[in-house]
């Protein structure tokens, strides 16, 4: 049984983003939550599946704040920011195999009033070995740990930090039309260039923001999809991958392929589309080089050919793949990827206000995380 | 050796991986051989990925490896390595088809390349704990 177009996102909902909200992960869950569930137009109780992050916030919590009655599944996708992505997959599954009829994908989290998203990894079970082996020796971060595969695709392939560049750049230019994003203050390229090296080759603008704020998605079969609220976003092909060494990120035999290469094939095989047929992209962006690479391994470019694929704004709006329309965890907000859910979806609603790609049909979203694990969705417009 | 004074991340070894970092006090880089196969992995862990056994054995790395990739890192993550700042880090295939990952000293920045000859040395920390730094092999 394929899961082309067996389910479709019926509901999204979002919090503000911010920097500091004075409220506390399980507040923020459940504000995009109840709003998902109100754009989708059913009752917070009619939710009868729910795959939270992880973390705090646990299906007990939405079982007990909304009433439901009868959960019939829940369960996690611990892949980090690959989660998501990859919780849509598993939302998909549950909705075509008639377990469940409505599939909430909570996510909020106080990354910047809370411990750091860099502090919290010492902590994390699939980590591990990072823990025991490289840590201790000084690399400690996600920016220490993935400024080595950018430097070997530099050094293989010849890709620069002002391409890199380019992406920040047409990111921060999205997020400051959009209405509901943390960075505001236009940049430039220099600006780029000149902000300070955290972990050579990764500038401060090549990183991701520490943010607080929630968002959410319901999946719906297709058929009950039809008869909500709000034009059904069809779910066409929808995978997960792992890269090779999928922990340490040392003993991977190639630095420069992630998970997400594996899952790329079976999305655009399940959805029967081709590249050219995507007209808006969201990509999962914690680092500039991480959009660059999964650019590739999804094969809007070849190997080695993602520095020419991006530079000169070329992901903007108007330029050749418009990616992270709302300014993704570059200049958004740091949501784990839920927001680059929300708005692909947004986009094939046509409500992308000041950033929509013009008639935006059929658009994918991926997911990446905990150190290469990757998570890919196309969609189209109902 | 006063342990109070090393306030960088220390190492918790499990009982898989206690016998490398044994070897480390050894100043010997050791490594799981299967007995099986003779496939050699690391990190340390259980099973053996070619053939599936779980039988193995520890040999000592040569300690000559070459540069695959690096970062030098200006940001200060913990207190314990803001002395250290800017540090490189190197992640170097060894000899013996595995790859490690550890401060590299020595090197100009201008000098750094894919393929560039290093090998392991080790530096006692403190009480019990050896950690392996990478040089350049001249």
């Amino acid at each position: 049984m394929s899961l082309f177009e067996k389910a479709a996102v019926s509901g999204i909902g979002e919090t503000e983003y911010v920097r500091g909200s004075g409220k506390s992960p399980i507040v923020m869950q459940m504000e995009a939550s109840l709003k998902a569930c109100a754009d989708a137009g059913i009752s917070p109780k009619d939710i009868d599946g729910v795959i939270p992050y992880g973390g705090a916030v646990v299906a007990e919590d939405f079982i007990t704040n909304f009433g439901i009655q009868d959960l019939r599944f829940s369960a996690t996708t611990p892949m980090g920011g690959a989660s998501p992505v990859a919780s849509v997959q598993c939302a998909v599954a549950m909705v075509a195999a008639g377990i469940c009829k409505h599939v909430l994908i909570p996510l909020g989290r106080d990354g910047w009033s809370g411990a750091r998203i860099g502090s919290r990894v010492q902590q994390m079970p699939q980590f591990k070995l990072i823990g025991e082996f490289e840590m201790p020796l000084g690399a400690i971060a996600p920016a220490q740990l993935y400024a080595p595969m950018a430097r070997r695709h530099m050094e293989l392939y010849g890709t620069t930090s002002r391409q890199l560049g380019s992406i920040a750049v047409s990111t921060r230019q999205h997020a400051i039309l959009h209405g509901n994003a943390t960075m505001t203050k236009p940049i430039t390229i220099e600006d780029h260039q000149n902000s300070r090296m955290i972990s050579d080759p990764l500038r401060l603008l090549d990183c991701s923001l520490e943010s607080d704020g929630g968002a959410a998605v319901i999946i719906s079969s297709a058929e009950r999809a039809r008869d909500l609220r709000q034009r059904p976003v069809y779910i066409m092909g929808v995978a997960e991958g792992h890269p090779d060494s999928p922990s340490t990120i040392t003993q991977r035999p190639d630095l420069t392929r992630l998970g997400v290469a594996k899952a790329a094939p079976r999305a655009f095989a399940m959805a029967g589309v081709t590249h050219a047929d995507i007209d808006v992209a969201e990509i999962y962006d914690c680092f500039t080089y991480i959009v660059m690479c999964q650019l590739e391994d999804l094969g809007f470019c070849k190997k080695g050919e993602g520095g020419a694929f991006v530079e000169n704004g070329a992901l903007g709006l108007g330029g050749r793949l418009p990616v992270n329309t709302h300014g993704g965890l570059l200049s958004q907000a740091h949501m784990a990827g839920i927001n680059h859910v929300v708005e692909l979806t947004r986009q094939l609603r046509g409500e992308g206000g000041k950033t929509q790609v013009a008639d935006a049909e059929i658009g994918l979203v991926t997911g990446y995380g905990d150190m290469g694990d990757g998570s890919v969705a196309i969609m189209r417009r109902g | 050796m006063d342990d109070s004074s090393y306030t960088k991340l220390v190492p918790t070894p499990t009982p898989t991986s206690q016998p490398h970092w044994d070897g480390l006090n050894q100043h010997q880089y050791l490594l799981q051989k299967c007995i099986d196969c003779g496939r050699i992995r690391h990190y340390p862990r259980p099973v053996c990925d070619a053939c599936f056994s779980m039988r193995y054995e520890w040999v000592a790395a040569s300690g000559r490896g070459k540069l695959h990739s690096w970062t030098v890192t200006y940001h200060p993550f913990h207190p314990g390595w803001k002395e250290d700042l800017p540090y490189m880090l190197a992640t170097v295939d060894l000899e013996e088809g595995v790859r490690m990952n550890a401060r590299l000293r020595g090197v100009e920045q201008s000098d750094l390349k894919i393929g560039l000859p290093v090998r392991i040395d080790y530096e006692t920390v403190k009480d019990g704990l050896t950690l392996p730094v990478l040089v350049a092999d001249k």
